[in-house]
């Protein structure tokens, strides 16, 4: 028990950074946010030396319930990372009405998702997400007398709910017919003789997952909840639990379920090629920048499942190194959303109204330019090599046809990126004033955000493949 | 070679002026980036002067292991992809300089986007490696659509939006082509996969994917749509470096790529290129005869030289693909210049219609005379660069197929008659309208332009020997590696004096003489 707590550091870490914020904020009050941000920064940045501590580790804890292997430190160094990014920003943005419970709920949020990428088992699975999940619904309607949040929350809940229950649905089914929540003894009984019962547990698990991801068809709720939901939560929505939910149907697709290949393949590449192609086609009528760059999440998913559908090695790399381009992409574009606020402080957010942006903040338009082209996968901006990587899983795997399908579809994705370029570039400037430009802490992460996606990422690629060859290794 | 890398230091000026040029004011930008052109146009020329004819197939090759086990940073370049890299820099300096004047808006923006262009084309054209030689081939579109998008025509953005999204959906399945042959061969080394030997049935399949990039590049007929939109509606140096070099990505693909690598399912497809590129050379040449607009012409025109290419470049033999190069390189400098000519009236006129001209010989003579002689290039009159092409490649067509050499030598006549009836209608005729009589002939800097454009397409046309000479090897490489697919051609030359008399008559008869000439494809 004693050695097991040992290799648990990140989640002891959160679990007591997160109190100690809550009792603070309960004690000295919602004025000294600043401090609670620092005590929440400062937990994050502990959690993330822990994890660098357990590289190397592959064990399994508390009876085969959790396992603590570099797959898992892979995921949660990017669920931090952007949880820390997700405090860093938020302050000004919520201006008078940051409380105490915002970075509290985050590190809550960020434990969750640890056991959501470290769990070996159905039931720890089930409580990682949940954790997860409440703290989301909250932090959604984080800001109480706006109605949009108000109603973001609601629907994150209302939907939510529906999914776990069929999350919770598949479980039993699973459960009920191999005899186990254990990842490998479900693996076990995929390798034998199929049935119904194990199959309809499959669809139902990942359907649920499928939720979580906001894959089409299960992605209804995203362009809702990005638009309503305050742009620092939605900056996290869009990152953290993205690597959290995807990291966990990696796990369960390829340790529980990977005997019974030809079962989920086929629901994942239609999971992919949907949610490709849904996802483009949406978000080519939207005129509000968040929703938007929920379909552009939408769309980018597809592709990370693309790479499971190989259900390689490779394959799993190529999630992994996606999911690191992607957050770092997202949350630069949405903290350049952040910056749009006219001289009022009211918060731009339609696609018109940033007309002309280039010629009345040309930083901000050149770094927006950089994110939608790297989201588009267009070289030499460095989202194209995830891009390049899952396909190249894909042909490897022999899915062709999947992979020529998902890279004709990116092209209509492609469209809408380079309209929001050039509304921004291209078209005569709009009414719109805009404010002061941003804090320096904020200009400092776009910059470097902006910096690393262009050419620069590049010299990356040695280490990412090295960190997700090592992570994705512990699957096979 | 010397081990200095040199291809790295003429991707880094311009990408380091490009930073620069962001930053600096709007005068301080053109100068840096004339400055920036003209080093590389030097280091280009040392590079030409340094380049070992009939030495290594690959020369100032490089390499550094930046980017793992995934692809590398491999530079290199024969004599096919040096004469492009020299058509580049050639063109950059005046590029700006033919934007000096025109551009007054975000002029260090604009600038900082040619810089990277150049960076962009001379990439493709010295990268070694597949992944590599894909980021330079896709990074063009980002500065291109913005050069059309920001500083273009009346229609720009709707152009700009044709252009990228055109190009795009052409070249992803050539990306996924490119991961199939890495997954075969197991390497991404362009010189190994040249020499790899594909299944036969896979290399149908590579071809039509690699055919459906390079096709809309090129571009061919029927995909060739974005090009006139793209033309008219970019800035006058965007057209220049467009149809200049961007066009010639396609052909250089075709000549490093689809033959040498799949020779098999080039001969089995060939009839597509030869079907594509008769209609392309007919159907354009008219469409481009009833134009008003002066770019569109040019435009049209493009389409129909580089369907010469096409059907050069497919006749399998040395002739063919040495005069499909030349014809690339010498549509580079001349449709480059033309593009100019255009410019430099419109600057004066800001109108492209051809019926608001007329009478320019009598108040702009200088203009009229290099005007003259480009479009006398464009039509391929002896002396003057077109005609070394247009004869090689049609030579080289003959051999391969009558008919098709039939069909495109009609191009040629159609060619003479387009554009000397836009002579006719620009230059000739009665000197009537105010404002055009208010037009200045050329100013020093036009003149700056004009000469060196002008020079090198009488040197390509009098002694070609010099562009030929570094390409010739390489040429015939790619013709042995095609020799065992070729088919049987229609037209039994024999060995002897009409052979001799093309391929020196182009020559100019002497440095040819004694040099391993391997026959030119003589049966």
């Amino acid at each position: 028990m004693t050695a097991d707590l040992m290799l648990v550091w990140p989640e002891l870490i959160l679990t007591i950074g997160g109190l100690i914020t809550l009792m603070l904020g309960t004690f000295l009050g919602d004025r000294q946010v600043g401090l609670y941000q620092l005590a929440a920064l400062l937990t994050l940045a502990a959690a993330t030396v822990a994890v660098v501590a357990l590289f190397g580790v592959n064990a399994s804890v508390f009876s085969g319930t959790l396992s603590v292997d570099a797959f898992g430190g892979f995921a949660k160094l990017i669920i931090y990372g952007a949880s820390a990014v997700s405090i860093l920003i938020a302050p000004r943005f919520f201006a008078g009405g940051m409380r105490a419970e915002y970075p509290v709920l985050i590190l809550f949020a960020a434990l969750g998702m640890g056991i959501m990428a470290s769990s070996r088992d159905l039931m720890t699975l089930y409580v990682g997400l949940e954790l997860n999940s409440l703290a989301a619904y909250v932090l959604a309607s984080f800001m109480r007398n706006d109605e949009r949040s108000s109603e973001a929350g609601l629907k994150y809940f209302v939907l939510g709910a529906l999914a776990s229950g069929m999350l919770l649905y598949g479980i039993s089914l699973l459960y009920g017919f191999s005899g186990t929540t254990d990842f490998t003894g479900i693996a076990t009984a995929m390798g034998g003789q199929l049935n119904a019962g194990l199959i309809f547990g499959i669809v139902f698990v990942l359907a649920g997952l499928a939720f979580k991801i906001s894959a089409v068809p299960f992605h209804m709720w995203t362009p809702d909840v990005y638009e309503g939901a305050p742009t620092p939560v939605t900056a996290f929505f869009a990152s953290a639990p993205k690597v959290a939910a995807m990291a966990l149907m990696t796990r369960v697709v390829i340790d529980a379920m990977g005997p019974a290949v030809g079962a989920w393949q086929q629901i994942v590449i239609f999971l992919a090629l949907a949610s490709i192609i849904l996802g483009a086609v949406g978000a080519i009528g939207q005129k509000n920048i968040k929703r938007l760059l929920a379909y552009s999440s939408i769309n980018n998913v597809g592709f990370m499942l693309i790479g499971l559908a190989a259900g390689t090695q490779a394959g799993v790399e190529g999630v992994l190194t996606y999911l690191v381009v992607y957050v770092v992409t997202t949350l630069g574009a949405f903290l350049v959303v952040l910056q749009l606020r006219d001289t009022d402080g009211n918060a731009v957010e339609s696609i018109p109204a940033m007309a002309g942006l280039a010629s009345k903040r040309g930083w901000l338009a050149a770094a927006m330019s950089v994110f939608l082209l790297s989201l588009a996968g267009i070289p030499p901006l460095f989202g194209f090599w995830p891009k390049l990587l899952v396909f190249q899983a894909a042909v490897n795997a022999n899915l062709v046809p999947l992979a020529v399908a998902g890279i004709v579809a990116s092209v209509i994705g492609a469209y809408y990126y380079i309209m929001v370029i050039k509304t921004m570039v291209f078209d005569d400037p709009s009414d719109t004033e805009f404010a002061a430009p941003a804090a320096p802490v904020e200009r400092v992460l776009m910059t470097v955000s902006a910096l690393w996606l262009s050419v620069i990422g590049y010299l990356f690629i040695p280490l990412l493949a090295i960190a997700s060859a090592s992570a994705a290794s512990v699957l096979f | 070679m010397s081990g200095f890398p040199i291809l790295s230091l003429m991707l880094a000026v311009p990408a380091a002026a490009a930073i620069a040029c962001v930053f600096v004011g709007d005068k301080s930008a053109r100068w840096v980036a004339l400055g920036a052109t003209l080093v590389n146009l030097a280091l280009g020329v040392l590079l030409w002067a340094q380049f070992d004819i009939g030495g290594a197939q690959w020369q100032f090759t490089e390499s550094a292991d930046l980017f793992g086990q995934a692809f590398a940073w491999k530079l290199g370049i024969d004599g096919l992809a040096l004469m492009l890299i020299l058509l580049s820099t050639f063109l950059m300096p005046l590029c700006i300089l033919a934007s000096w004047e025109a551009i007054t808006k975000r002029v260090g923006l604009y600038m900082a986007m040619f810089l990277i262009m150049e960076v962009v084309m001379i990439g493709v054209f010295c990268a070694q490696d597949l992944l590599l030689f894909y980021i330079f081939f896709e990074a063009g579109l980002i500065p291109m659509y913005f050069i059309i998008g920001i500083w273009g025509g009346a229609n720009r953005k709707y152009a700009a939006f044709k252009f990228f999204l055109y190009t795009l959906l052409g070249s992803v399945l050539m990306l996924i082509a490119m991961i199939a042959m890495i997954a075969e061969a197991g390497t991404s080394d362009i010189p190994m996969l040249m020499n790899y030997n594909f299944p036969v049935e896979m290399q149908t399949w590579l071809w039509l994917a690699f055919f459906a990039s390079l096709a809309v590049k090129m571009p061919m007929w029927p995909v060739h749509t974005w090009l006139p939109d793209a033309h008219v509606q970019a800035p006058t140096a965007g057209s220049m470096i467009l149809a200049g070099v961007l066009l010639k990505m396609g052909g250089y693909g075709f000549v490093r790529f689809m033959m040498p690598m799949f020779p098999d399912a080039s001969a089995q497809l060939m009839w597509i290129v030869f079907a594509l590129s008769m209609v392309a050379v007919v159907y354009t040449s008219l469409v481009a005869l009833v134009q008003s607009d002066m770019k569109k012409l040019i435009a049209y025109s493009s389409v129909a030289h580089m369907a010469i290419v096409t059907a050069g470049l497919f006749a399998f033999n040395q002739q063919g693909i040495e005069g499909a190069m030349i014809v690339m390189l010498s549509h580079g400098v001349v449709s480059a210049a033309l593009f100019f000519c255009v410019g430099v009236i419109y600057d004066r006129l800001h109108t492209r219609e051809i019926d608001r001209y007329g009478g320019l010989a009598v108040n702009m003579p200088a203009y009229a005379l290099f005007f003259m002689l480009f479009t006398m290039a464009s039509i391929g009159l002896p002396g003057t660069s077109g005609f070394v092409g247009e004869f090689l490649s049609i030579a080289g067509i003959y051999e391969s197929s009558s008919w098709v050499a039939f069909v495109c030598t009609t191009g040629i006549i159609l060619g003479a008659a387009y554009m000397l009836y836009l002579y006719r209608r620009i230059v000739f005729g009665e000197l009537t309208k105010d404002d055009v009589k208010a037009m200045p002939d050329l100013n020093p800097r036009e003149w700056a332009i004009m000469v060196p454009l002008a020079a090198v397409a009488l040197w390509m046309g009098v002694y070609p020997e010099s562009f030929l000479a570094p390409m010739r090897g390489d040429v015939t490489t790619v013709v042995a590696r095609l020799a065992p697919a070729r088919p049987a051609g229609d037209a039994h030359v024999s060995a002897g004096k009409p052979k001799a008399a093309a391929d020196h008559g182009a020559g100019h008869g002497k440095a040819a003489a004694g040099e391993a000439h391997h026959a030119g494809g003589v049966q």
